[in-house]
């Protein structure tokens, strides 16, 4: 090998392994969201409101923490139930959200939670009867909240029975046991906001906030809420 | 130059140096007091923020001198004695160039001064102003007149406000992933997500925490305190000024840490009485569903089906040790 050709094959080597680092940093440093982010604003007609689909199931299933709790959202475009919490609503908008809850419950950390909070009329709805305080350690219990705490939002997910059919792995259908909860909120202004679960549900981590609370697409997610022209 | 002639310039280059020196420092103390001083942060909203901006503003009026000081001397040194200006002194090593014994002394001595002074002086507004507004533990050294009064009737139940009165208020600030909420025990203990305050009034935070650390900073409140489970941090301020504040966790707490922070308000004592007799009634039934006030409230091993997480010797779903609840089954 010519003496060129040694220094451009070290040079060329040297390029790629600073491109790897820097790739890797960048990738570290900014990692982005998680699956990506699903876009909600071209779902409905400008000025109509939102339909926002989630489920939440026991256990997820599948992928790397197939025993993790989940929250699921239907694409708006398909249909299909996806493992994705990250959303782009549109700003100023109305949001309404079907929430199929399949969890058990259990008690909240902090029975604040138990008040429905932030949404429009004050209220949402439990299998079709209004409702706007609930009392944790009644009943089954929560499987879980919808909170966004930076709209002042929050709405109990009541559990259901853990005697009952208790759908075992995402995505859960209606013949397993289940409550639905409706309740609709406004978006406010652009910018980046999130959403989380107040039910320590990480089973097996510390406190029950490790787990599938800490981590995306789990038990939370960010709300990329956008001008629509 | 001859070192005797370098001896002779020596007082005339100190005479100009000093001069210089006390005039600009004279100019840069004023105008920073006058016009820089009032925009300093945190501002004036407290008791705590003003005494702050006011320690800052001595401390920069203290350090100005001693920073144009070094600055002009180096000016000058490099102006006056640079190497190819003719007749300077020897280069370093030379006669003229060694130390000159009374300007070391003094100056050791005059910014070792300046420390000791402003040591104690940092501790006298420590204590002066109740703890500056940081966290003082469960048993705070610094503390208003009146407060343990009023720290125990806010745990009876039995705290009273009015508007124009001296009353401190007691309010219970509670972190928990991700989220700050607050109690405010002299109005029936209902907790609400949004911090108000009345102006004019002695406020004392109790920081506590549900879950991990976390710390409570109102930054243009100049309040800071951590919140620690199973621990009551205790901090004092007196409100001011009508307006805003941010409230952010300073403690790294997990996954939505940077976005665990809220904004809160000082409003007039009159709007604040309508704001928290409004909000007592709005929270009756939710209060209802809370424990009974309490200074700290053990996070508890609670969770999806209850009692999986090892957490020391709490017992998972007892009736006193979980916030919120009384535990079906305990």
């Amino acid at each position: 090998m010519t003496k060129a050709a040694r220094l451009a094959t070290v040079s060329g080597l040297f390029l790629v392994a600073a491109g790897l680092i820097v790739w890797a940093l960048s990738a570290w440093l900014a990692p982005g969201v998680p699956g990506g982010v699903m876009n909600f604003t071209h779902a409905q007609a400008r000025g109509r409101p939102v339909h926002l689909t989630v489920q939440t199931v026991g256990t997820i299933g599948f992928g790397k923490h197939p025993t993790w709790v989940s929250y699921l959202v239907r694409n708006p475009t398909t249909g299909k139930w996806v493992q994705n919490t990250s959303w782009e609503l549109p700003a100023y908008s109305v949001i309404d959200m079907t929430v199929y809850q399949y969890d058990t419950g259990s008690p909240l950390r902090n029975q604040k939670y138990g008040q429905v909070l932030g949404v429009i009329g004050g209220t949402a709805t439990l299998n079709g009867k209004s409702f706007s305080e609930y009392n944790s350690n009644t009943g089954n219990g929560f499987g879980h909240t919808f909170s966004i705490p930076q709209f002042g939002v929050n709405v109990p997910l009541v559990g259901v029975s853990s005697t009952g059919n208790v759908c075992g792995s995402a995505p859960c259908t209606t013949q397993y046991a289940h409550n639905i909860v409706n309740f609709s909120f406004k978006t406010p202004g652009p910018g980046s906001y999130y959403w989380q679960c107040f039910v320590p549900c990480g089973v097996g981590y510390f406190l029950g906030n490790g787990g599938p609370m800490s981590t995306q697409n789990y038990m939370g997610g960010e709300l990329e809420v956008v001008n629509v022209s | 130059m001859t070192s005797e002639s370098a001896t002779k310039a020596a007082p005339r280059h100190l005479r100009r140096v000093t001069l210089i020196w006390f005039v600009s420092s004279v100019v840069a103390d004023l105008l920073f007091w006058f016009l820089a001083g009032p925009h300093m942060p945190p501002g004036r909203m407290t008791s705590t923020a003003a005494s702050n901006q006011s320690d800052f503003n001595i401390l920069m009026v203290v350090a100005l001198p001693v920073l144009l000081g070094v600055w002009e001397f180096i000016l000058y040194a490099l102006i006056t004695w640079r190497s190819k200006r003719p007749g300077v002194p020897e280069p370093i090593g030379g006669p003229a160039a060694a130390g000159n014994q009374k300007v070391e002394v003094s100056w050791v001595a005059i910014t070792a001064t300046l420390v000791i002074l402003l040591v104690a002086f940092g501790t006298v507004e420590l204590i002066v102003n109740e703890g500056a507004g940081a966290g003082e533990g469960p048993n705070p050294i610094w503390q208003p007149a009146g407060v343990n009064q009023a720290e125990a009737n806010a745990l009876a139940g039995t705290g009273t406000w009015a508007p124009g009165g001296n009353d401190i208020l007691v309010v219970q600030v509670i972190g928990q992933q991700w989220e700050w909420t607050y109690r405010y025990p002299t109005f029936g203990g209902f907790e609400s997500q949004q911090l108000i305050l009345p102006n004019n009034t002695t406020i004392a935070f109790n920081v506590t925490s549900l879950d991990v650390i976390h710390s409570f900073w109102a930054y243009q409140l100049e309040v800071k305190a951590d919140a620690n489970p199973q621990v009551n941090d205790v901090a004092f301020t007196k409100t001011r000024q009508l307006g805003n504040f941010v409230v952010r966790c300073s403690e790294l707490c997990g996954i939505w840490h940077a976005d665990m922070y809220d904004y809160g308000k000082v409003v007039s004592p009159a709007a604040f009485l309508h704001w928290v007799t409004t909000s007592e009634a709005k929270n009756a039934a939710n209060t209802a569903d809370l424990p009974a006030f309490a200074w700290t409230y053990v996070p508890d091993a609670n969770g999806a089906a209850g009692g999986y997480y090892p957490d020391g010797n709490v017992t998972p779903y007892s009736r006193v040790e979980v916030y919120g609840s009384t535990q079906p089954g305990s």
